[in-house]
């Protein structure tokens, strides 16, 4: 069993967009179809994206950082956006787990939206129906393209390298190490909704000093003061050692 | 949605309000020459369903493809809803031509009181039961929707269609069949006044009910204050439009309150007004009140739900 999934590094994004705008360009001319804008230079604008990117304040000032957080469909293992679906249309591929819409089956009656805790699922106003990441469906598997491009848009846009994709299935995978190692987690575990796509906390790197590291305490007295004088009268390790 | 389920709930009522007369005068007086109430009081109903399932096309992106969805009927509630519901106005439109049938001897000598109007009014209850449960878990089984996601959706959802179908028997009776009237309106009462019970029951668990997901579940970022600063748009989009309303918390309250008055209390009154004076008016009032009371409980009810998504759409720029 395959599960491809994007594993997205809180740590090192830094709220650029460039994901949204390349998955934009990619997708609106892929096998999605357009994604329709609406009034994009207007008072008003909105339009259809697969991707979106969020910045959240975490703290009160002078106490806070800001994270940005990337969030697009989760591909959730168990995706309670495909069942309800009267169609058929929203369906999970059995061998690579990406969870698709067939554009033309959706009858845009809008429940899989709702069925979706993560509000990743945005009606296409024009087309009327329901449109969602494919990750870059024809893309990865383009063997027109050189190996190193078969990823998803967003991946390959970021100047960061917050976005790993891979095979989560697989252990030795990328992404797998790296939500094993570096302490990847799903998005609203509560509903249990297994999403693959996971996410990489903010990490902060310390160095660890106690106290008594501070002195020097392997042979302290060498150096700080003098040499206490003794009962001893012969040469010690100290007198004739030194490192 | 708000059309579509109310009108359905009616129509359904309505004809679980027909079949349920149809026993009490078979037991207690025979069936008497009220073939003319029967016969319009299915039409109606028929004409109330049908009516819902056009008002559903309304909400589809697609309306052409709305046959594809019956297709996934072992997995989705909807697929189910949409297959059980032309079954009920076959069933129900059946029930009406039975009656026809049996209460103009010339046509068909033989039909005439025999029980084959209890037995398709059997298959067509049973049918109408399933029906409010399909419309009703296709709310209820969203499990993140926690205003939903009990089997009270479920009562609710019956025992509201089934008040206002019986309130609407009684004024239908009164013009038709004035000796069922009685039975009528004595049960859309007791029916009505359950469906407070219920309905209240379910307000009162959604006040008291906590949010499981959070901005910390949303995010996963473990700290007590996490405010949105943006939501990677300027202008809105789909996820501002479909899951928000702008109602205020005071007028939401007011629409509480207004449902509460009109769908129970009022058409209560009303009811036995027109009952003691026996006036198809003052009933038919009734049943209007009522009607208008669901479609603000119905209102009430979607805006109430608080979609987790929003947790992710709190702030624009």
């Amino acid at each position: 069993m395959t599960q491809l999934a994007l594993v997205i590094d809180l740590n090192v994004c830094v709220g650029c967009h460039a994901c949204v705008t390349s998955c934009k360009e990619w997708n609106t001319s892929g096998v999605a179809g357009y994604l329709s804008d609406d009034r994009p230079y207007g008072e008003d604008p909105t339009g259809t994206f697969f991707n979106r990117v969020q910045t959240f304040e975490v703290g009160e000032y002078p106490n806070c950082e800001t994270v940005h957080f990337p969030k697009s469909c989760l591909h959730c293992e168990d995706p309670p956006c495909v069942p309800v679906c009267p169609t058929g249309a929203s369906y999970k591929r059995p061998e690579d787990g990406i969870v698709l819409v067939d554009y033309d089956k959706c009858i845009g009656c809008k429940y899989c939206a709702w069925a979706c805790p993560y509000g990743v699922r945005e009606i296409d106003t024009h087309q009327k129906v329901m449109k969602k990441c494919t990750l870059c469906i024809d893309r990865i598997y383009d063997e027109a393209l050189p190996v190193s491009e078969r990823k998803p848009a967003c991946v390959l846009a970021c100047p960061t390298s917050a976005r790993l994709f891979g095979d989560i299935h697989d252990p030795d995978s990328n992404v797998s190490v790296a939500i094993r190692e570096e302490g990847g987690y799903a998005l609203m575990p509560e509903w249990g909704t297994k999403p693959a796509n996971h996410y990489l906390p903010r990490r902060k790197t310390r160095i660890r000093i106690h106290e008594d590291e501070l002195v020097r305490s392997d042979n302290p007295l060498k150096k700080e003061r003098e040499r206490p004088v003794g009962p001893v009268r012969e040469q010690t390790l100290d007198d004739v050692t030194s490192w | 949605m708000i059309v579509l389920t109310t009108l359905i709930g009616v129509g359904q009522g309505l004809f679980l309000a027909l079949y349920a007369g149809e026993w009490y005068m078979r037991i207690h007086s025979g069936l008497r020459d009220s073939g003319e109430f029967y016969v319009t009081a299915s039409v109606l109903s028929v004409g109330l369903l049908i009516a819902g399932l056009v008002a559903s096309f309304f909400h589809l992106g697609r309306p052409e493809r709305a046959w594809r969805s019956a297709a996934q009927w072992k997995t989705s509630w909807l697929s189910r809803e949409v297959i059980v519901l032309p079954i009920v106005v076959a069933l129900v439109a059946l029930y009406g031509a039975a009656h026809y049938v049996a209460s103009s001897p010339d046509i068909a000598p033989w039909l005439v009181q025999r029980y084959w109007t209890l037995w398709i009014g059997g298959v067509a209850t049973a049918a109408v039961l399933t029906l409010f449960l399909c419309t009703a878990m296709i709310y209820a089984c969203i499990r993140f929707l926690q205003e939903w996601a009990t089997p009270l959706t479920v009562f609710n959802y019956t025992l509201l269609g089934s008040a206002s179908g019986f309130t609407l028997a009684t004024a239908l009776a009164q013009h038709y069949a004035a000796e069922m009237t009685l039975f009528f309106g004595v049960w859309a009462v007791v029916v009505t006044l359950v469906a407070l019970a219920t309905r209240v029951a379910s307000l009162i668990r959604n006040t008291r009910s906590r949010r499981k997901s959070t901005l910390q579940t949303a995010t996963g970022v473990k700290h007590q204050h996490i405010t949105q600063r943006s939501q990677g748009l300027m202008g809105g989009s789909f996820n501002t439009r479909e899951f928000f309303h702008s109602a205020s918390p005071a007028w939401l309250q007011r629409l509480m309150w207004l449902f509460l008055l009109l769908v129970f209390p009022v058409p209560i009154l009303l009811i036995v007004a027109g009952l003691s004076v026996k006036m198809t008016g003052i009933l038919t009032a009734a049943f209007v009140a009522q009607y208008i009371g669901l479609l603000a409980e119905r209102w009430f009810f979607f805006a109430q739900a608080q979609h987790p998504q929003n947790l992710y759409y709190q702030t624009m720029g």
